[in-house]
């Protein structure tokens, strides 16, 4: 891939600013100099020396940030790497990422965090580590939660699995609470979900594979807004992925508990349906659920229950995953460079959402619940942090030319709409060629 | 006259063409098999593999058997566990089986979709000789001939199957089998190994088996596994053959014919009295028979050969 050069000049020309924080749209002319922008307005390309991005047709807005990321590094380099998973980053749009800690060793100590920055350190993608709630990630004794915040922590998870003790989730969100820092929580019962491969129901029941109930989630998710309710701090809920999930959410941000959520693009798009090829392209967890849940997730999306859009990409090599009995290949799929295209495909072309809409879920939303929303602003004089796509271009899915290591993306041959054609952020800039 | 499949992955979706004719031919080659030299040149010079990723003795043996009987070669590749376990990854053995050129695929493995996967992967025929939970097509086949030969027709017969539904791959082919061939099915057993939304399936389904007898002309009773026990899907060996096996007194309590199936092996005094299965409500024996002249159907059919002889 060409790599991403330093932002000097660039004139991004006649695109569509769309700032979801304005709910605006306005063709302008945007001049970036050293990395920020300089000039919101009308230039004339003849009187411009420098790079030009003929941006039009194109929408220019905040660069999107992925609360749920997994780089792999350090420990699993053969499946993805922060380099890599930063060009992922980069060609699927996003400008910011956070990392989850489910690394080997795992983030639960400065070193590793200190290490991660250190990798990412001068990239075009900013990565904000998420360290784990607790040490080793085994929900017995709870993280250095104070070194971890002073070391660039932007919040906490066990991601992978619960908290299984509920004393100690209560201690996690009492301690983080002193930081402002969210925990999020990955909600399953490991004992109702043991030995599950996909959803549990009828699918599940007519191809023979052990399900993973609903109530699986449903139960923590419940348990986990009680403990909220009775000691406050910040809970996020990482992938939601049922119907009783969003009611529950929903139910608790009407009491005013402080509680978000995300949703991934994959349960947004498919069902449990997908199981009947045995392709473990379509195993992740939690599992596709059914178009009753699906539905549930938009309205979820709509209403505001559902703050933001984050893809849980988890890349595994192939030989581990696609080459793999379902029943034993490992949960999780890709998603980095193909969400901006699923959720332009299913929420904006097929449930009309408004673009600007669906750029807040990947941008200001989840950047809001990490505390970064200023690395957002577009004004005159501020960092250019932006993302510029052809909302109309179509592309179809290879998962052989994905940036990412991981081939494992369940949207293999899909035409997708929306190509990502330039990124600026952190003073480089990078555009598609061709 | 040929199946619509090139290979046979299940029988959820198997037309009642494909079946009748799989019956058929099984019933022509049941009748070689009883001649003095049971055995035909019919697939001489095509090669079969037998991939048993899962321990299997009977199910094996009439696969190699009806092999013989057809001149195939055959090669088995025995594996107590997955390939995963050993490294290598079933596309792997798929590479392989297409390096050595071999015509049709025989696959046991624990894991569903294992034959699906393989289908996908390799130019051979692929019988699925038992995935996981999911399908034992052969089983339902060769169940299907028993019941037509004892019976005559499959249409409207009832045959309820009795014990964990949940985890056998039997209970599913039985059901997508019998219900496309006209007959009626019915699930029973305890309530924690009838699988969720099974109800959808549009069956009846008894936790009584007492209830289960008086309804059905044909109890196909199934093997339960003793780690289920161990995992709590039932208190005890004990409980479970005291609601839900199948006992002389039950059957004579039932006051009309029944007919006992049964895939094996059994548990002798668990899910089955053992004077039953030797009985005259037994047809147990002529299932094991019929299992190789089944076999024998499916290798020609799908070998693309278009003469028996």
């Amino acid at each position: 891939m060409n790599e991403p050069q330093q932002a000097k000049r660039v004139l991004i020309k006649g695109g569509t600013l769309l700032d979801p924080k304005r709910r605006s749209a306005e063709q302008v002319d945007i001049v970036i100099e050293n990395g920020r922008i300089a000039t919101i307005g009308r230039i004339e390309e003849a009187s411009f020396s420098g790079d030009v991005v003929d941006a039009r047709g194109h929408v220019v807005c905040p660069g999107l940030l992925d609360l749920h990321v997994h780089l792999r590094e350090p420990g699993q380099e053969d499946k993805e790497t922060i380099a890599t998973g930063c060009q992922a980053a980069m060609a699927g749009g996003f400008t910011a990422v956070c990392s989850m800690p489910n690394t080997d060793p795992p983030a639960d100590n400065r070193s590793v965090i200190e290490f991660i920055r250190e990798r990412a350190a001068g990239r075009l993608v900013t990565v904000y580590p998420i360290a784990a709630i607790t040490k080793g990630r085994q929900g017995e004794e709870i993280s250095e939660m104070a070194d971890l915040v002073e070391a660039g922590a932007v919040a906490f998870s066990d991601d992978g699995s619960s908290v299984k003790n509920t004393a100690v989730l209560r201690r996690a969100l009492e301690y983080s609470s002193m930081f402002d820092v969210p925990v999020i929580e990955h909600c399953e019962d490991p004992y109702l979900d043991e030995g599950g491969v996909m959803n549990e129901g009828f699918v599940a029941t007519e191809l023979g594979l052990p399900g993973m109930p609903r109530i699986a989630e449903e139960i923590i998710v419940q348990r986990d807004l009680s403990v909220l309710g009775y000691v406050g701090g910040r809970l996020h809920i990482a992938h939601v992925s049922t119907r009783g999930s969003v009611e529950l959410i929903r139910r608790a941000k009407e009491k005013g508990l402080a509680v978000t959520a995300e949703v991934t693009p994959h349960h947004l798009a498919l069902t449990d349906e997908e199981m009947r090829r045995f392709d473990s392209n379509f195993k992740m967890n939690p599992p596709l659920r059914t178009a009753e849940d699906v539905q549930a997730l938009i309205e979820g999306l709509r209403d505001g229950t559902i703050d933001a859009i984050a893809s849980d990409h988890a890349p595994h090599c192939v030989h581990e995953k696609d080459e793999l009995e379902l029943e034993y290949a490992p949960f999780g799929v890709i998603g980095l460079e193909t969400t901006l295209g699923v959720v332009l495909r299913v929420l904006v072309q097929e449930h009309s959402f408004p673009l600007a809409e669906v750029l807040d879920k990947l941008s200001y939303q989840p950047a809001r619940i990490i505390r970064k929303e200023e690395t957002l602003t577009i004004r005159e004089g501020a960092q250019a942090n932006l993302t510029v796509f052809a909302p109309e271009e179509r592309w179809r899915v290879d998962a052989n030319r994905f940036f990412s290591k991981g081939r494992n993306t369940p949207f293999r041959d899909w035409e997708l709409p929306g190509r990502v054609r330039a990124v600026f952020n952190n003073g480089l800039w990078w555009r598609r060629e061709a | 006259m040929s199946l619509s499949s090139r290979h046979l992955l299940g029988l959820q979706g198997v037309p009642r063409e494909d079946i009748q004719l799989i019956l058929d031919t099984a019933q022509t080659f049941k009748e070689v098999l009883q001649r003095p030299i049971p055995k035909v040149p019919t697939l001489r010079g095509k090669t079969v593999v037998n991939l048993f990723f899962e321990p299997s003795t009977r199910t094996r043996i009439s696969f190699e058997l009806a092999e013989k009987r057809l001149s195939a070669d055959t090669v088995n590749f025995t594996a107590s566990s997955s390939s995963v376990l050993k490294g290598e990854t079933l596309r792997d053995t798929a590479r392989n089986i297409e390096a050595m050129k071999v015509d049709i695929v025989v696959i046991r493995h624990s894991a569903a979709g294992a034959p699906h996967f393989l289908s996908r992967h390799v130019r051979a025929n692929v019988i699925n000789a038992g995935d996981g939970r999911h399908e034992h097509p052969t089983q339902a086949l060769l169940d299907m001939m028993t019941l037509r030969e004892k019976f005559g027709t499959l249409e409207g017969l009832r045959v309820a199957i009795v014990g964990d539904i949940a985890n056998s791959r039997v209970a599913r082919s039985n059901l997508y089998g019998l219900r496309t061939m006209g007959a009626e099915v019915a699930l029973c057993g305890p309530r924690t190994l009838i699988p969720a939304e099974a109800e959808l399936w549009g069956v009846p389904i008894f936790y009584d088996v007492d209830q289960a007898i008086a309804w059905a002309d044909v109890l196909n009773v199934l093997r339960i596994q003793r780690e289920r026990q161990a995992r709590g899907y039932f208190p005890s060996l004990r409980e479970y053959h005291m609601r839900w096996g199948i006992t002389r007194k039950r059957l004579e309590k039932a006051g009309k014919p029944i007919v006992i199936m049964h895939p094996g092996p059994i548990n002798r005094g668990i899910e089955l009295d053992s004077d039953l299965a030797d009985s005259e409500f037994s047809v147990i024996l002529d299932q094991v028979t019929n299992g190789v002249a089944v076999r024998m159907a499916v290798l020609y059919l799908l070998s693309g050969e278009t003469s028996v002889d």
